[in-house]
Parts: C-alpha cells; sequence; structure tokens
C-alpha cells in the first residue's frame, strides 16, 4: 500500500531539487521562475495528500487557490522579464542592481 | 494493491527525474519542456490521491497556459547562455548540502509510523470529486472565490499594462516640453502694412498695363 509517508517524502524531494535550483541557477531569472514553479507543486502534492489520507476535502481547496495565486504570479514574473529583456537586453540576476545602495 | 504502487513509484521516479533535469539542462527550453514532463506526471499522481479536478486543472491551467507562456517568454528573449551558466558548479556544493539536510530532515521525520497512514475506504463515494469540490468552493468558499477572481484581474491588468508598448491612446501634458517651449515657437508677427519691398514687382506689373 502507498502510505502518506510516501507522498510527502517524495513532495519533500521535489522541494530540495528545486531549492537545489535556485542554488545553482542564480543567473538565470527564467530558470529560477520554473524552480519556483516546481516548489508550489511540491507544496501543492503536500496538500492533496494530506487532503486524501486524512479524508478531508478542504485541502483541495486550497491547492486551487494557490494555483490560482500562482498563474497570476508567473504571470507578472514574465512580463517583468519580458520588460528587463526590453529594456536591460540581459536577464542575468547580477546586472539588475539599480536598487542597491 | 500491488498496481498502486508499483505506478506510484514508476510516476515518483519521473517526477523526480524531470525535475532534476529542469534545474541542471543547459538550455532554457528544454528545461521549459521538462517542466511540462513535470506538471504532466504530477498530475498522475494527482489521480491517485483522487482529485481528479485539480488534476485536469493542472494539465489544463499549467501545461496549456502557463508554460506556453514560459515557452513563448524563453524563445522570444534572447538568451546568452553562457554567461548565464557562469558560477554554476560554483554553488552546487552548498546547494547539495541544502538539499540534503532537507531531505534527511524530512525523511527522519516522516519515518515515524504515525505518518504511515494507508488510505481510507473511498467505496461509498456519495459524490463524484468535481462535485464536491463545486459545493465547497461555491457553499463554504465563495469570497475567497470572489478574491481569487480579482487576484486574476489585478494579474491581467498588470501584464498588460507593463508589458504594452504604442500609442498612447490618453491625453497627457508633458510638462518638460511645455517649459521648454519660446515665444518665438509659438507667435510669429506678421507685419500687415502695405510692404515696401514689393512695390518694383507692382510697378512692373503696372507698366505692363
Amino acid at each position: 500500500m502507498v502510505t502518506l509517508a510516501d507522498f510527502l517524502v517524495l513532495s519533500a524531494i521535489l522541494f530540495a531539487i528545486s531549492a537545489l535550483g535556485i542554488f545553482i541557477n542564480r543567473k538565470n531569472l527564467i530558470v529560477l521562475l520554473m524552480c519556483v514553479e516546481l516548489m508550489l507543486l511540491a507544496v501543492n502534492t503536500n496538500f492533496l495528500a494530506f487532503s486524501y489520507f486524512l479524508g478531508d476535502l478542504h485541502g483541495q481547496i486550497f491547492v486551487f487557490f494557490v494555483l490560482t495565486v500562482a498563474a497570476a504570479e508567473s504571470s507578472i514574473g514574465l512580463a517583468i522579464i519580458v520588460l528587463l529583456m526590453r529594456n536591460r537586453g540581459s536577464i542575468n540576476v547580477q546586472d539588475i542592481h539599480e536598487l542597491n545602495g | 494493491m500491488l498496481t498502486e504502487k508499483i505506478l506510484f513509484y514508476v510516476f515518483a521516479a519521473i517526477l523526480i527525474f524531470a525535475a532534476s533535469m529542469v534545474v541542471t539542462v543547459r538550455h532554457s527550453v528544454r528545461a521549459a519542456l521538462f517542466l511540462v514532463l513535470a506538471f504532466f506526471t504530477a498530475a498522475g499522481l494527482w489521480l491517485m490521491l483522487h482529485a481528479e479536478f485539480l488534476a485536469i486543472v493542472l494539465v489544463l491551467v499549467y501545461v496549456g497556459a502557463v508554460m506556453v507562456l514560459f515557452l513563448f517568454v524563453v524563445m522570444s528573449v534572447d538568451l546568452d547562455q553562457g554567461r548565464l551558466r557562469e558560477g554554476f558548479g560554483r554553488h552546487m556544493p552548498v546547494g547539495l548540502l541544502v538539499a540534503g539536510v532537507v531531505i534527511a530532515e524530512m525523511v527522519s521525520i516522516l519515518s515515524i509510523d504515525q505518518l504511515a497512514i494507508v488510505a481510507p475506504e473511498s467505496a461509498a463515494v456519495a459524490v463524484n470529486n468535481v462535485e464536491a469540490v463545486g459545493q465547497l468552493l461555491y457553499r463554504q468558499y465563495i469570497y475567497p472565490v470572489e478574491i481569487a477572481s480579482v487576484i486574476l484581474l489585478v494579474g491581467i491588468i498588470a501584464a498588460i499594462s507593463m508589458t504594452l508598448r504604442g500609442r498612447r491612446q490618453s491625453r497627457y501634458i508633458a510638462p518638460a516640453e511645455q517649459l521648454a517651449a519660446n515665444k518665438r515657437d509659438r507667435l510669429r508677427v506678421v507685419d500687415l502694412r502695405e510692404p515696401a519691398s514689393t512695390d518694383s514687382t507692382a510697378e512692373s506689373t503696372g507698366d505692363d498695363n
């Protein structure tokens, strides 16, 4: 039988992989956004695993709202990337330092 | 039950493979395509968790809309892959350390027997998943649904207004142009008296008569 702990370990591994991706892809803004999407996927899998194994449907509602906010977030993030590319010609995170004091 | 376990491990292996390819592959287009694979596999896992509605939503919204948007942006911007890959291996040890610590912590907690919950008996399901989620969403969570729609509207307007380029439809005042204007640019004094310089031409035409 697949237990709750199996799903939780799977999503922990997924979360750790995306955290590793944020560490090693520190320059590429698009891959950073993709790593954030993977993290949200891991967290949503956690929510759904608890929702199923504890027999509570409210976890699925929470995943629904997380998906909504994540869609809005990624669309705004991609718009910012397009804007950076147009104004600066680069999406390197190291090039974005206008606001440091 | 054995099929379920085999299915879970196959899906988990594909998901972990796709996620690790997303973070390590060189081209951003390939990373986006591996992310599509990861989303599809996660949708399969969500189906195993009896979340049919959210699995379909994940495929439709994420693979169908968000990942297409990602691919569109990745292909439309001109990426300098060489500069973006600088320092790729330099942060690998600390990243591996953090990831290993996270996994070790979670596994050591999750191996407690209390969390080895097996699936509840789901034989007598009164309504299907979509209907149950819909009942919850539109009865108990109706105000959060409204707020979510407002958030999506804000996302639409923000994305459009940030990337809109071209002629502005609304009229506005440019104070810099107003201050830079000179009197001679706006006003031209025309001499309306009988011009003295044109007398010669007038006389020449008069002579012809």
